[in-house]
This record gives C-alpha cells, structure tokens and sequence, in this order.
C-alpha cells in the first residue's frame, strides 16, 4: 500500500493506504479524527468539509493520496490548544446554530471558507447563496445564517480570532 | 425566571461537544477486531430469488463471511413485526405480511436485502459484494398507490395488497349533512412521497460476547428500549436482559429512527455466528431505498357548508401507500394518527373517513415529522381555503366562524381538545405578517411581474400521545408512558435517567433547566443520560412531540418524590416535624424559623444517614416514576406564508413567513424556535421541492441528493416566528410540545399561497417551477378574464 504523509492540524501524519481511500476515511479511520462526517455519497451534504492548504474541500471527494505535503485543518483544529473556542464555533453555539449536530462541522468549515472569500461583512442573501453545498436537515438555516453572519463580524473584530486553515 | 429555569433562552449544554467535533455518534464508535458489512440488495421491484452464489465472494481477500436469507432462516431468527394493529370495517385484522431481515424467496422492492458480506475491511466488503452472484426471475410490480389493488398481488396473506379497509365516523350522518348543505367543495389531493434523510445515516455496530453469551447493539435510534424490545420478543434474537441497546450522539431522526430495521437484527445475528464486531454504516443511497418513508396518501375529501359557510360535515377517502412490507408503526400512522385530525381546529359537527392501506413494491412507509397530521392538515386547510374561495368569503372569515371556542371540545373523530384560542393565534399572525399591507405588496410585486399570493394555515396536531389504556384499544402494542430516574449524588449533583432520546431537540439543555428549577441547584450540577437500556429503566422514546409533555413530566413526578424525600432527611436534620418543612430555592426551612439546610447538605445527609436511623428511613436520594398521561396534547396555531411567482419560470419565492404557535409553557424559546424553523423548512420541502418517485418498473429515480432536492439555504427565508400560550391541562407543566408544528402546517399554507398568486387550485406538491408553469399556462385564460 502507497504511503501518504500530511499535516494535519498542524501534526505531522503518515499512513499507509489503499490507492482509492478518500481523505476523510483516513482522517476518521486512520486517524480517529471523527469531527468530519460523511453524510452522502454524491458530494452534495458538505458534512465532510474540511481544509486544504486554506481552501475548503469535500473530504468525501478528495482522496488521501492527493494530498501528499498538504496542510490539512479539520473542526478538531478550530479551537485554540488551550481550548477557546474558534469565533465561528462560539457564534454557532451563541445562535443556536445547530440541533442534532452532524452537519455542524462541515458548516463551520464552509462559513470559515466563506468569510475568506466573501470577507466579514455577510449579508444574508450572500451567505445562503454561498451555503449551497451543506445541507442541515435540523435548522431550517435559519440560525446558522445569523451564526455565519455573526462569527464572520467577531472574526473581523480581531479578538481570539484564527484564520482556520493559516 | 431565573437565568437558567423554565422559560430561559439557555445556551445548550452539548453544544460544545458538536462544534469541537467531539460528539460521538455511532459510526464514530469502533471496537476492537471489528468486520464491516455491506449488504446485496435487489435490484428489481420485484422478483423471485431462484438461486445465490456466495462461492466466489466467499473466496475474496478478507472476508469473514457471506451470510443469506437461508441462513438467516435455519438459525430460526424472526423476522420485524408492525407493532400496532389495526382493524377493517369488516372487523377483519391487518394483513401483517412476514418481512424476514434478509429475503430468502423473493424480494418486494429494490433494495430489499438478500445477503450481507462481512470483511474485514469496508472496501474488502464492498469488492466482495460484488462477487455474489442472484439469480434473479423478475416478477410484474406496482408501485403507486392508486394502482395497488389492481396490481399483481405482493403478499399471499393480502389479496389485492390491501392491508385493510378502516373507517372512522358515522357514513350516514355525514351523508346526511352533505345531503342539506348548502355548498359542497371538493377536492382530489395526492399527498407526495418524502425521503426523511436526517444527515446522519443509520448505523448498526453489534458485539458479541461469548464469555457471558450477551449481545450489544449500538444503533442510530430514536427508541432504544423499544428497539431491543422487538429484537428480543418477536425476532427472538436474544433475551432482553442479554441484548443491551445504546443509542449515542443520533445524528437526526424525524421518525425514520424509530424503527426496527433489517440491518440492525443482520448484524446483531452476524456478529455472533462469526464472533466478532459487526459495524454497518448505510451510504446515501442506501438511505434512500431503505429508511422509512413518509406520506404518499391519494386522497378524495369533501367539506359541507351552509350558505354562511358554517361547516357542516366533512368526509374523505385516502389510500395509504405503506410500502413492500409494514414498518413498526406504519398501520396508525394514515388512520389514529390522520382521521382523527380531520377536525382542524374547527367545529365539525360530523366527519367520516375512509382509509384503504395497501402494498406497493417500495421501501416501507411509516412516520415521518408530523405523521398522518401533516396529511390531515393538508385535508382540511386545503378544503377550508378552497370553499371560502368559492363562496367569496374571507379565507380568515370562514375559519373564524368554524373555529372551536369552548374547551373541552369533543369531535366527531375521538379527540377531546382541551385548550386553546385560536382566534388569538390567528390575530397575532396576521399582525405579524403585516396581512393589512399585503394589497399594496401584491400591486408592487404585479408591476414586476410577479404574481403574489397570502396563504394561511390554521393547523392542529396531537401530540404527546397517551394514554396507554386508550392508545391500547386503538391497538397499539405498547404504552405510550415515559419513565425517569433522579439520581441525587452525596455531593449533591443530580442525574436524570430518562426514557426520552435526545436526537436534536437538546434535552440535555431543557431537561436540566427544568430540574435546575425545581431543585434549585445550578444547571451546570445536573447530567441528563438517556439512550442505553444498561443505565435507564425502560422508555419508550422520543416521536411525536412527546419529550416535553410526557418525558418532562415523568422528571417532575420524580422530582417531586426526591423533594418528598429531602423533607424528610430535613426533618431529621433539623430536629423538626416532617410537616413543618418547606422546600424552595434549594433550600430545607422550618416554616416560620431560620432554621434551615441546603439542598447538597441534605443530600449529603441521606447518604451518610448519621441522622436517622434505618428503620426510620432508608438512606439515598434516588426516586423513579413512570408516568402516564390523561390525554394527548394539542399544539395549534397559524402560519401564514407570502410567496412571489415568477410568471416567465414558474419559480416560487417565499417572500414572508409568519408562524404563531401555541405550545403550552416554553421552557427555552431559543430551543422552541429552533424546532418550528426546521420543521417548516421540511414543510416547504414537500410543499416546493420533495417528491420520491419511483419510476414504472419500480426504481427509485430520485435515489440520491442529486435527483432529490433537499431545502438548500437559499430556497428557504427568515422566518417570523411568535408564540401565544394557553396551558395544556393534562400535564404539571403545562407543556404541549413544538417538534411537529412547522412540518404540519407548513405545506398547506405554501399551497395556499401559491393557489392564491396563480388563480387556480389545481397543483400537485412538489410544487416546482414546472409544475407551477405548466398550472399558470393552464390558468392563464381566467387570469386574463379576470383582469379583464
């Protein structure tokens, strides 16, 4: 079996794997870092979404052997060592932007893939366009706009604010 | 109020755990020297297994074993079983056909299960599944439901897969009415097929232990102790006290998880004839062809009026479509749990209806988010619309003068109401959706070129169903109770066991403000634990909006048994008459006196008993309770929806949407909306984007998330969301519950705006921008007459 070697989470990682294993099968079975869901089979759901090199990606379609040398960054990576929580994860907490949970971690990726792109003035119409690759069954969307919306602003304020994927 | 009691916006206590990627839900679970499985399933509608050839398969890199229907058969393991009975007009029982966990004769719908491989890898499983060879002879099928009985028949014990025939309600009294009424509306309504898909896919994880011959499931499930039940009694898997069911982090479930699936008894069964782990883990579109689905009714349904649109009966004909085989609750769901809303919230002096449950060849059908209300709503705010249309009454007029007044009211369909004002809803809603400003609204949108349209929905739903007596002689196979279990710490922290199952909704939140509340102790001192048969006593679940209403109550019997208790430990504590006691803010007083002892003081004391003796009282702080309803509870309210359509493309927009609902007592508003923001969210799924469709042959079309459209953020608005309270009765807290209302109301109100816009009520759901272009070209003559 091909070696892969990574960073992930700011960790050095290596691993022996088959030729089709997809990224996020060697994050949660490989690594254990079961913080990235799959939720489909047709890179639809964004359950799975993580960070490459800075730029979100559907670890469901990605496989592991593509990203030889990459930094990747997982909702496992968000929080700071000493456990403060990203913004984008406080602002999903303070507006109730998640109920069973499964979706969350890929939304919160992609917000974060979001304010890089878009910056961190969201209005409401940009951030739903731009959520069309997460599905939340749970919400309805509605809290997790305000939730994108606000931790977009506290990541501008400075703050604890880390870039996820910096 | 305190900060963190009843009626607090509390910021929920698992969140963090989600947001870290901490949550251990069940295919996060690994044990050592686990196999994975894959399943071979059908891919025909229909067919007769002529012969399977596991040779080839049994030969591939890493397989433990390939397991067939056969198999399952020799070894004797049951097969499910639909838990409620239901029976026809005739008095004849349901036609409960054997679903074996894996088919061994013939299959009833593609994706019915024929064989499981077990690897040690999921990609060896896969490769090997593919090496199982079925020998297929197919067989004619039927998938629709209005072809069902004229379609070749699925089962030997039900000709013209007719599962039954029931009715509800006095035919001839209704005929009557009809006879005298005034004005008739009439209405044909096809009900669409949903795929319920909560995010997290089902999982099975099963482990034998030979050592003390026991078994353990860990499943995606919304009911453990039901499902072990089931496992135990009708498959005959294992005694109940040698299978234990842990349910972890459930990703969502909307009543897909309540049932007992194949997949759960296969891997059970396999992990002990190969004796070790056995984890499956459904992919998408093995979700799609086998979870639950919900709705699919064919429905004729007339309203009666007088000539001032006082109803005066109401009557309806559904064929229910419950799928290849009967799920563990599909029978209620299109009769107890539909004919019985077909009231509304208005004042019918007779109703009758008529239900024909049939077989088709697809995946089973059973509750999803709403069950049977959802349809009933549809029913009758569809009827009630389309008659004031009709009769050029105000849509709002006409259900005023039908609405319901005074409490308790009686239908004609079983249900006693026993709060509400719906008026007050109504009033709230129309403020809130600024309905005085629609005209000018519409005037705007007409000089862009768009249609708009007001559509309300007046909804009613029953929840918290109970009691188990009653439940009983509707034939249902259990009781619909719900136990707790207080366990107070020597430290004075408190666990709460409770037989509810927390897959969303945020109990752990809600439950501990309750108990925060009552005992006065800091939230951050109580633990809720639910979802394993080894630590709580038997529950019945959580479905049907019956966490708060029924679990609730349950944890405050029980709380009230460990405050009972506590005044005793006081008494001795505090050398002072048990009767003298008094308990608040989690303290113990003497009435009258100063003398007093803190809620962790007397815990402490019970557990040390240093103050009385074992004869007075037995020491510990630790009370259960089993609590039963006296009635279900009724949620109501109005939602009204605002919509835009674009003549060129058919697209609808929803512009507004307004929801004023009555649940009782909210114990967290935060959590409360957020649970009426989804459950519309899936009522406008139906309303505008979902439909499962199976195409002649029987195979599923919209089998993936490519060809089945969810709500993606950008197809929904912000919501107005109010609330207006009138207590529930029939529980100590008031509560009515909240999980069901936007699923219910929801489609109907989208339908009566959209119908509204377009100038004609002839349109199927899915309402996509197809179907609406194809009802707007069809329309598009009496547009134009009525403008001119």
């Amino acid at each position: 079996m091909p070696a892969v070697s990574m960073t992930v989470n700011g960790k050095a990682v290596t691993g022996d794997v088959e030729a089709r294993t997809l990224l996020v099968q060697f994050l949660r079975e490989n690594l254990r870092l079961t913080g990235t869901h799959v939720g489909c089979d047709t890179s639809q759901c964004g359950a799975c979404v993580v960070h490459i090199d800075g730029i979100a990606a559907k670890s469901c379609t990605t496989l592991a052997l593509q990203c030889e040398g990459a930094k990747i960054t997982t909702i496992e990576g968000l929080a700071a060592p000493g456990g403060a929580l990203h913004p984008m994860q406080e602002a999903f907490r303070e507006n109730h932007g998640l109920q069973c949970g499964y979706c969350t971690p890929g939304m919160i990726m992609a917000a974060l893939d979001i304010v890089r792109r878009k910056g961190n003035d969201l209005d409401e119409h940009t951030i739903r366009e731009q959520l069309d690759g997460n599905i939340c069954r749970c919400t309805g969307y509605h809290n997790i706009v305000k939730a994108i919306a606000a931790g977009a602003k506290a990541m501008g304020k400075g703050g604890p604010a880390r870039q996820a994927a910096e | 109020m305190s900060a963190t009691g009843i009626g607090a916006a509390v910021r929920r206590k698992e969140d963090f755990r989600f947001i870290t990627g901490k949550g251990q839900y069940t295919d996060d679970l690994t044990r050592p020297g686990e196999t994975r499985a894959i399943f071979v399933r059908s891919p025909h509608a229909r067919a007769k297994i002529k012969s399977i050839d596991v040779s080839a398969a049994k030969t591939m890199p890493g397989v433990v074993a390939v397991l067939t229907g056969a198999d399952l058969a020799n070894d004797k393991i049951g097969g499910l079983i639909c838990g409620w009975m239901i029976h026809s007009k005739d008095g004849s029982p349901m036609k409960m056909a054997p679903h074996p966990a894996l088919a061994a004769d013939t299959v009833n719908h593609v994706g019915d299960a024929v064989a499981v491989v077990i690897a040690e890898t999921l990609a060896q499983a896969r490769d090997a599944a593919e090496k199982v060879k079925v020998d297929y002879q197919v067989l004619p099928s039927v998938t629709d439901a209005a072809k069902a009985k004229s379609g070749p028949q699925i089962h030997e014990v039900a000709p013209k897969n007719t599962i039954y025939e029931w009715a509800l309600g006095d035919a001839k009294a209704v005929d009557a009415a009809f006879a005298a009424a005034k004005h008739v509306t009439k209405l044909d309504i096809i009900n669409n097929r949903l795929v319920p898909n909560a995010i997290e896919p089902r999982v099975a994880l099963a482990e034998y232990d030979s050592g003390a011959d026991h078994l353990t499931l860990w499943n995606t499930s919304q009911n453990p102790h039901v499902a072990r039940l089931v496992i135990a009694a009708f498959v005959g898997m294992a005694p109940e006290h040698k299978l234990r069911v842990i349910a972890p982090d459930v990703g969502g479930g909307f009543g897909s998880k309540i049932f007992i699936y194949p997949e759960e008894v296969v891997c059970l069964w396999a992990s002990r004839k190969v004796n070790r782990p056995v984890k499956w883990t459904a992919e998408r579109s093995e979700s799609f062809l086998t979870d639950a689905h919900g709705r699919d009714h064919v429905t004729h349904a007339e309203l009666a009026l007088d000539e001032h649109g006082k109803i005066l009966a109401l009557r309806a004909k559904t064929i229910a479509n419950l799928g290849a085989y009967m799920s563990t609750f599909s029978s209620s769901v299109p009769t107890y749990l539909y004919a019985t809303l077909l009231s509304g919230q208005y004042d019918i002096p007779q109703i009758y209806c008529e239900v024909d449950a049939v077989y088709t060849n697809t995946a089973p059908v059973d509750a999803y988010r709403g069950a049977g209300r959802p349809e009933a709503t549809f029913v009758v705010e569809r009827l009630v619309e389309v008659a004031a249309r009709q009769m050029s009454i105000e849509p709002t007029e006409l259900r005023k003068r039908n609405f319901v007044k005074s409490f308790p009211h009686q239908t004609p369909v079983i249900m006693t109401y026993d709060a509400g004002d719906y008026n007050a809803s109504l009033k709230k809603a129309m403020e809130l959706a600024d309905v005085k400003g629609f005209n000018k609204r519409k005037r705007e949108a007409a000089r862009n070129g768009k249609l708009r349209g007001l559509g309300y929905s007046t909804y009613i739903e029953a929840c918290g169903i109970a009691p188990s007596q009653a439940v009983g002689s509707l034939g249902a196979g259990v009781g619909l109770w719900e136990s707790a279990e207080v366990r107070v710490n020597p430290t004075g922290s408190v666990e709460v066991l409770t037989g509810s199952h927390s897959h969303g909704q945020g109990h752990e939140t809600t439950f501990a403000q309750l108990v925060s509340e009552r005992l006065g102790i800091p939230i951050d001192n109580i633990s809720i634990v639910h979802g394993d048969t080894d630590k709580v006593q038997f529950g019945m679940g959580t479905y049907g909006s019956r966490s708060g209403a029924v679990g609730m109550s349950a944890i405050v019997k029980a709380l009230d048994k460990v405050v009972a208790k506590g005044k005793k430990v006081a008494a001795h504590m505090l050398e002072a008459a048990e009767g003298d006691i008094e308990f608040k803010d989690g303290k113990f007083t003497v009435a009258g006196t100063d003398k007093s002892a803190a809620f962790g003081d007397v815990a402490l004391n019970a557990y040390i008993a240093h103050k009385f003796s074992g004869q007075e009282l037995e020491p510990g702080l630790k009370e259960t309770s089993f609590y039963d309803p006296t009635n279900f509870t009724f949620p109501a309210g109005c939602h009204i929806c605002e919509v835009e359509v674009d003549t060129e493309t058919g697209k609808t927009a929803i512009v507004n949407w307004t929801a004023v609902d009555d649940f009782g007592t909210v114990i967290n508003p935060m959590i409360v909306e957020g649970q009426v923001h989804g459950g519309i969210a899936q009522g406008v799924g139906q309303a505008l984007l979902e439909g499962a469709v199976y195409d002649k042959d029987g195979q599923l079309v919209t089998g993936s998330f490519m060809d089945y459209t969810m709500p993606r953020a950008h197809d929904l608005p912000s919501f107005s969301v109010g609330l207006t309270e009138t207590k529930c009765p029939s529980n100590p807290l008031g509560i009515k519950g909240c999980g069901e209302a936007g699923a219910i109301a929801a489609p109907a109100a989208v339908i009566n705006a959209i119908t509204d816009a377009i100038g004609t009520e002839q349109l199927t759901m899915p309402a996509t921008a197809n179907v609406v272009w194809q009802a707007l070209q069809r329309a598009q003559p009496a547009r134009q007459a009525a403008a001119e």
